[in-house]
Formats: C-alpha cells, sequence, structure tokens
C-alpha cells in the first residue's frame, strides 16, 4: 500500500506582523467599546446599562398648544346671534356681533375648523355639522380675510372617508378650497393640557395642527344620551385619540376638561338643524327641528348655557357648564353680553 | 421597410417582449383593482373584474350553485383564449405567474446547464389535475374550496389583508411622517392602499402571508412550483389546452437536439421533443432561445408526431382523485360549526350574505370585501368560526370595528354573491324595503358582570350614545343610587330591544371593557337565515311622542 507522503516541496506563509498588530488592534477595540458599553455606569455618556429596567420604559415626549384666541373688541358683545335671511346672512350678523371676522383673522394665516363629523349620517339628520354654513364659513376665510390656507378636520367615530363623505363634510370643504385632515396613523401625538383633570397628558389629533393660526369651532346643536347636550365645548371631543370611551364615565369632567385644553378662536354654533332627541346620532329626520340661529361666540360657557336654554329649550343646565366656569374657561351668566341681530 | 428590418429593432419588438408588455399591463391592472378597492376611490371601478374573467370561479360556483352570478359567465372568454391559442393566461395574464416568473428571474442563481434540467418534465406535474378533480368534485357537492388555491384568489387575498397594511404602514407611514405636513405627504397618502384610518389589522393575516411567501421561496426548488404543481387553474386551462389552433412546433430537420429550448422554459413542456401542449404556457422563451430558429409559433403546418396533446394523468390516479373528491364535501360537512342548530356565535356574515350553506357554496375566501370594508370590522375567518370549510372567509370581528350603517361596499365588490348585490336602503330597511325590515347581522347581548354601571355602580353608556338606530336599541333605566364612597350617583343602566337591534356592533367596538366586551354581538336573530332566528316576532313599537 502507497502511502502519501508529506510535500517536502511545500512553502508555507506566514502571517506577517503588520497584519497581526492590525488583528490585535482590533480584538481589543471591539472588547473595549462593547465592555464599555454594557458594563459602564448609566451616567457615563454613551452607556447603554439599564440595571433597573427604568430606561428601557418609552418616554412620551408631550407637546403643547398655545391659545388661538384673540380678544375681542371692546365695544362688541361676548356672544353674538344672527337671525333671518339665508345662512350667509345669519353667519355674518352672528360673527358681526362679536367684532366681525376681520378682526379675527388676519391675512396669510392659516385656519382650521373643526367640524362634528362625529357619524355617517346625512346632514338633514342633524347628527353633523350643516355643510352649507362651512362652505360659508370658508368662503369668508379665504375670499374676505384672505386666509393663506383653511384647514377641516375631526376624528370620528365611524369610519372617517364614509363620514365625511355622506355628511358632505368632505366634499363641501374640498369643493371650496380647504384642505382635509383625517385621523390616520400619523395623526396622534400625546399633548400636555395643564389644568385638566383627565387629560392631562393624552394622544391628540396633532396633524392638523401643525403651522395653524387660529382655530375656529364649527358645531351643530344636539341632544346627547349622557351629557343632555352636545354643544360648542363637546365638539372638540372629536380631537381626542386614545381610548375616549372611557371619558363617559366622567363625561362633565371631560367635556369642562376641553374646553381647558383648547382655546379656540371663536365658536360657531349652528343652530338651524336642532336633533332635540335621539341624541347624539339621531337617524330619523322627525328628531330634527328647525331653527333660525346661527351664534358666534369667543365665551364658550356662556355659549353652550345660552344655547341650551333657547335653542335647545331645557332648564336645568348641564353639570359640565359649571365645571367648566369653575375652572375658569368662562362665564355661564349669558344675560347682557348677546348681541342680536336681526 | 428598412427601420423594422434592422436587427436591433427586430430584437425589441421580439415576442417575448410583447408578452412583457402585457404581464406588466395585467399586473398594473391587477395593482390598480387593489387600490381602488376603498371606501374613497371606489367609484364604479370594477375592482373584482379579474375574479370575475376567472373560468374556474365561474365554473365551480355554477356547479355548486347551479346558477351564474352577474359577470361569472365571462370567464368563458378565457376558455375561448386557451381554446385559440393554448394556455397563454398562465404567461401573459396571471398576476401570480407575473409575480412567481418575476422573483424567479431576479433570484435566479442557477447557470445553464442546471436551469435546463431544472426545467425538464417531471412526473409530479400531474398533481395539479388530481387537485382540480377534487376541488370540482367538492364543489359538486356543495363545499366550494377553490378559494385556497385559485391563483387570483390568492393574489387578491395576499394583497387585501398582507401586502397592503406592510406597503400602508411599514413603508408609506414613515416616509410621510418624515415629510411632515407637506404637500409630499399628501401625494405619498395617495399611494396607500387604505388612506385616512389608523392601522388595519387583519387576523389571520399570518397564515396567508406563510402561503403566498411558501409559494414564492417554492420558486427556488422548482421553477414556478405553483404553476406546474398546484395550479388547479392551470389544470383547467391545460385540460382545454388540447383544441389549441395555434402552437409551439418544432421543425425536426432544423433541431440538433441541443436542449437551450428548456434554459428558461416556464412550462416545462418539453419544447425539445413531444411538446406536453397541456403543460406549455406560450411563453415563447424557447423561440427565443433557440439556435437553429427550429421553433415557432404557429396554427399551420404542425407536426402532429412532435406533441402530446392530453394531460399526463393516468386514469387510474383520475378515479382515486375522484374517490377523494367525493368524500370531501361530505366530509366537510361533519362538523358542528356549520350546522344550523349548533352554530358558533362568532359566525358574523357580511350584510347581504346569503344563508350559510348557500354562502359556502358561492364564497370563494377572495377576501375583496374584507380590503374594500371602511371600518375593519370584516375579517378573514379562522378555523374557529367556520369550520375548515369557512377558512379565510369574511366574518365581522365588533371588537374591531362596526358595521357602518350607510355602506354596502362589500356587496358591492364580492364577485359570485356570496355577499348579494344591496343598497343602502335595502339595507337599513327604508323605502320600497320597508316592510321587510332592516338586514340584521345578529342580537347584542350585555354581560351584567362586566358592564360598569350595571356592575359597579359607575356611568357609563356608551353604548347607548352610539347605537344608530332611532328609536336606540339600548334603552336605560335610570336610577339613582348612593355609591359605596357616599357620593350620589346616576345610574342608566342599559338594556337591548333586540326588536330593533339589527346587529352593527357599534355598542360592542365602543364598549370601554376593551378585552371581553360588557356588550356583544352574536350571530342569533341575522336575518338572512329563519332557522338562526330568535324572536317569534318584533313587538310593536310606537314611537314615543315629543
Amino acid at each position: 500500500m502507497p502511502k502519501n507522503k508529506p510535500d517536502l516541496n511545500y512553502k508555507k506563509e506566514i502571517m506577517k506582523r503588520r497584519t497581526f498588530l492590525y488583528k490585535l488592534a482590533a480584538v481589543s477595540g471591539i472588547t473595549a467599546v462593547s465592555g464599555y458599553l454594557s458594563l459602564a455606569p448609566e451616567n457615563w455618556p454613551l452607556s447603554l446599562k439599564d440595571f433597573t429596567g427604568h430606561r428601557s420604559h418609552p418616554k412620551p415626549k408631550p407637546f403643547q398648544i398655545n391659545s388661538f384666541a384673540v380678544p375681542r373688541p371692546v365695544s362688541k358683545a361676548d356672544i353674538g346671534i344672527g337671525r333671518q335671511g339665508d345662512i350667509m346672512t345669519k353667519l355674518r350678523k352672528a360673527i358681526d356681533g362679536i367684532g366681525g371676522i376681520e378682526h379675527y383673522i388676519k391675512k396669510g394665516d392659516v385656519v382650521l375648523i373643526k367640524p362634528n363629523v362625529a357619524f355617517d349620517r346625512i346632514p338633514e339628520l342633524g347628527a353633523t355639522t350643516n355643510p352649507d354654513i362651512l362652505a360659508e364659513l370658508i368662503k369668508l376665510l379665504l375670499v374676505d380675510c384672505k386666509a393663506s390656507e383653511v384647514r377641516v378636520a375631526d376624528n370620528p367615530i365611524e369610519s372617517p372617508h364614509d363620514c365625511f363623505e355622506k355628511s358632505k363634510i368632505g366634499p363641501t370643504a374640498l369643493s371650496n378650497g380647504a384642505r382635509i385632515y383625517l385621523p390616520d396613523s400619523n395623526a396622534f401625538k400625546i399633548l400636555n393640557s395643564p389644568g385638566t383633570v383627565l387629560i392631562e397628558y393624552w394622544p391628540f389629533f396633532a396633524r392638523p395642527f401643525n403651522g395653524v393660526d387660529k382655530v375656529i369651532g364649527l358645531t351643530p346643536v344636539k341632544d346627547h344620551n349622557l351629557c343632555s347636550a352636545s354643544l360648542g365645548m363637546k365638539n372638540w371631543y372629536g380631537l381626542l385619540g386614545g381610548v375616549r370611551n372611557q371619558f363617559h364615565q366622567d363625561i362633565h369632567e371631560i367635556v369642562s376638561d376641553l374646553a381647558v385644553m383648547i382655546k379656540p378662536t371663536f365658536t360657531i354654533l349652528d343652530g338651524t338643524n336642532i336633533l332635540m332627541e335621539n341624541g347624539p346620532n339621531g337617524g330619523d329626520p322627525s328628531n330634527v327641528k328647525k331653527g333660525d340661529v346661527v351664534m358666534a361666540s369667543v365665551d364658550p360657557v356662556a355659549q353652550d348655557a345660552y344655547a341650551f336654554r333657547h335653542l335647545l329649550e331645557r332648564s336645568e343646565l348641564p353639570a359640565y357648564i359649571m365645571k367648566a366656569q369653575e375652572k375658569g374657561v368662562g362665564n355661564m351668566n349669558y344675560q347682557g353680553r348677546v348681541k342680536e341681530i336681526i | 421597410m428598412s427601420f423594422f428590418n434592422s436587427p436591433k429593432i427586430k430584437k425589441m419588438l421580439r415576442i417575448t417582449n410583447t408578452r412583457i408588455v402585457s404581464q406588466v399591463f395585467f399586473f398594473s391592472l391587477f395593482l390598480f383593482f387593489c387600490w381602488a378597492t376603498w371606501v374613497s376611490r371606489l367609484e364604479g371601478f370594477t375592482v373584482s373584474r379579474l375574479l370575475e374573467f376567472d373560468p374556474l370561479v365561474g365554473l365551480t360556483t355554477a356547479l355548486a350553485t347551479g346558477t351564474i352570478y352577474r359577470f361569472l359567465g365571462w370567464g368563458l372568454l378565457i376558455l375561448l383564449v386557451t381554446l385559440l391559442f393554448g394556455r397563454v393566461f398562465c404567461n401573459w395574464v396571471c398576476p401570480m405567474g407575473t409575480m412567481l416568473q418575476f422573483t424567479g428571474w431576479l433570484f435566479n442563481i442557477l447557470k445553464a446547464p442546471d436551469r435546463i434540467k431544472s426545467n425538464r418534465y417531471r412526473p409530479m406535474y400531474f398533481f395539479k389535475y388530481s387537485l382540480l378533480i377534487i376541488f370540482i368534485l367538492m364543489a359538486i357537492g356543495g363545499s366550494l374550496q377553490i378559494g385556497l388555491l385559485d391563483p387570483i384568489v390568492i393574489v387578491y387575498r395576499t394583497f387585501a389583508v398582507f401586502i397592503s397594511p406592510l406597503v400602508d404602514h411599514q413603508i408609506i407611514d414613515p416616509l410621510v411622517d418624515l415629510t411632515g405636513n407637506t404637500v409630499a405627504s399628501d401625494w405619498l397618502s395617495a399611494f396607500k392602499f387604505a388612506p385616512g384610518v389608523e392601522e388595519r389589522i387583519f387576523n389571520g393575516a399570518i397564515g396567508v402571508a406563510i402561503m403566498f411567501i411558501f409559494l414564492l421561496s417554492m420558486n427556488f426548488i422548482i421553477p414556478r412550483f405553483f404553476c406546474r404543481v398546484l395550479c388547479p387553474l392551470g389544470a383547467l386551462l391545460g385540460v382545454f389546452s388540447r383544441f389549441a389552433i395555434f402552437r409551439i412546433n418544432r421543425d425536426v430537420h432544423k433541431c440538433t437536439n441541443c436542449d437551450l429550448c428548456l434554459t428558461r422554459c416556464e412550462g416545462a413542456s418539453d419544447p425539445q421533443g413531444q411538446l406536453r401542449l397541456s403543460e406549455c404556457f406560450a411563453c415563447m422563451n424557447c423561440i427565443d432561445d433557440c439556435p437553429e430558429d427550429a421553433l415557432s409559433y404557429r396554427a399551420l403546418g404542425l407536426d402532429i408526431k412532435q406533441v402530446k396533446v392530453k394531460p399526463d394523468i393516468s386514469r387510474r390516479k383520475v378515479i382515486y382523485a375522484g374517490v377523494l373528491g367525493l368524500l370531501g364535501a361530505p366530509l366537510m360537512r361533519i362538523n358542528a360549526t356549520n350546522k344550523d342548530n349548533t352554530f358558533d356565535p362568532s359566525l358574523i356574515r357580511p350584510p347581504g350574505s346569503v344563508e350559510e350553506d348557500l354562502f359556502l357554496a358561492k364564497c370563494i375566501k377572495c377576501d375583496q370585501c374584507i380590503n374594500a370594508c371602511p371600518t375593519n370590522v370584516l375579517q378573514p375567518a379562522t378555523f374557529a368560526e367556520g369550520g375548515f370549510s369557512g377558512l379565510w372567509t369574511p366574518v365581522m370581528k365588533f371588537n374591531i370595528g362596526h358595521c357602518q350603517l350607510q355602506c354596502n361596499l362589500c356587496s358591492e365588490v364580492c364577485p359570485t354573491g356570496a355577499i348579494q348585490k344591496i343598497t343602502v336602503e335595502e339595507k337599513l330597511g327604508v323605502g320600497p324595503f320597508n316592510e321587510k325590515g332592516p338586514i340584521r347581522l345578529g342580537t347584542a347581548f350585555f354581560d351584567k358582570g362586566r358592564c360598569l354601571p350595571h356592575a359597579m355602580q359607575i356611568p357609563c353608556v356608551v353604548c347607548e350614545e352610539v347605537c344608530p338606530t332611532s328609536p336606540k336599541a339600548i334603552q336605560t333605566e335610570d336610577i339613582e343610587v348612593k355609591d359605596a364612597f357616599g357620593n350620589i350617583v346616576t345610574l342608566n343602566k342599559p338594556y337591548v330591544l333586540p326588536d330593533l337591534c339589527i346587529g352593527c356592533g357599534i355598542c360592542e367596538t365602543e364598549c370601554p371593557v376593551k378585552d371581553q366586551k360588557a356588550v356583544y354581538v352574536t350571530a342569533v336573530g341575522e336575518s338572512r337565515s329563519k332557522k338562526r332566528s330568535l324572536l317569534l316576532k318584533n313587538r310593536e313599537f310606537s314611537k314615543p311622542q315629543g
């Protein structure tokens, strides 16, 4: 049996000294860096150490929004009410009552309108903001005030696209030159609202507020099964994200909190389609009463109190109005602060 | 005419390039349909057209139900094309075929000799004909399982529950976040399959995804594994392609037996010998690759000695598959979830659905309804709700979303009529449908041990607030109590009026007792089946005045 013999002519090649040093440097470098990152005390720069486990908890970065309020002219009233004429006339009269639209909106402003588009209902059912008044408001803002951009945003309870479509808010906003914001997956950020009880830190529909100068609430007047009435302050509920169905456990606290959370430039209440029963979503034309009033106000508390008494025609004010007054949002005593233009 | 004779132009205009143009066109059409299947875009677009033109869908639903729904007769067009040109559908039209061929091309690592080997015919390619026989006999028995493997159904389903959330939330969302609030972000959002909503979720998407990824990956072991081994639609077309007027023809006098025609043969149809006509996709690659110009695609002058027209499946295999197919449908019925007395409470079908037996004979699990649903309530079923025969069929999961009152999109996109086309009036039972009443999906029930006002003296009634009927189907009994902390609280204790409840499930969706809802909808009382009703009659409800 022939055995394999070693190849005596073979010449081996040894690693160069330089290569060896490179290798040595790489090994010690990797050891040093990984050793520092994992073993250095937590307060040392770049250390990844997390001895207690606390460092791994996510830390949300809350943001704040400023007040959008503009002081009303001294000679004017806190609540403006427009009666008679078509919807444009009524809207103009109402806003003239608090000082006129040009006082509040300056040329080049970016204005956000928050209608109520919570449900998948046609406008006639009174569960959502009337698209006619939205159209008129957008025209006022874009044509009369020369606002640079008008945005319309809401976070509905039902499917956003369908709610905007069926309530005609979406098509109306687009055809009048406004921009629509739907609550898509990039929309929410944690908002810090000092002075609130329930929502000091809460997911907020933040994307439409990016670079906004003025905010206007545009609200229908509605019956509500739990808090008796859904009016101007309750409308801001549509800016909340997160598990907002918990708020019904303390509905009056949350509605007054909402008024603390956001200080709008002014709020418009549309009293032409009043949902008198089966609220807040109605569902039958017989639930709706026709009215002849459009309200504008810089004091949401007084406005809601007035609308509750005079538009929904009920006597005992809901608790959230008192609570909002206690939190310093406004004054529910509207006597002598109303300017009615007929 | 020197322009068309120049070699460069001739190379560009060759038939394989025409084929690629056709594939790109049909794949883009499919992508457009998927994109347009969304509430803001679905304005008369015929988004389920590719399914309606699928002859296998038409054939099996016709066998299962005895009728041909809406546009399903158009599958004849594909059969006619097959009778004329062979299985061109597989390599010129089918989006699944295009995807498989594209990935096979992109990740191909085999060199020429191995590629030729991988494209030789293998005896196991008979298997698709067995599957076809089983599926057809099961359809005759009333159990439509074709959707598990029909390629058009697979691509629609995969894009609905797996690709679209992936693209929307893993690719486009981060980009939108980067671009901030600019026009660019609006443009990016327009490419999303489902813009304007928070993240969509699909139960069991992982199963659909694993199946798709498996089929894609099998490409590496056997090129076009799905098309050659499994595809029942390809098998059906293979049966019909025997009559094809046009086919690949080999001129034996020119052929040098180099086998180069197998380098890119998609169907493994033996163009180097006797062409297996039922396997040939008419991809035309062999014509490109033949150095001797021996291969051509033609109708006249065909050499009938160089073709095998019949599918390669023996009589014994046919009989065995037939026996399995005959057993299949009865086997599906040995299952409590498919019976009228023992059905699963969570088997809640979308509005417009036909009775369950007929539903299972019509639904192909394409999940177009699930893609179209704006609230994400429609989910592909797992084994729990509908048994094996109901896998990936649509069920409503009210913990995810609710059935929106004024919406009928699922019924509009359904290609087979498992969900019949209804109008919103019909759904709500108004106007001409007043007599019939609204379509009920189920009935709401309260779990009083978990309901906050009932069990814990805490006010809530979100359920009453969102109840969409007028008058509301959830009413409350209002009482004032002194709770354990000494506060006087008003409790509105909710209860259901089953006469008014339409089972839309918004109460369940919005109930704050998140994990196991205090109000929930089950299927009993659904109006599609008398056998699954709850009430003997609806009580007269006179509307309170004032």
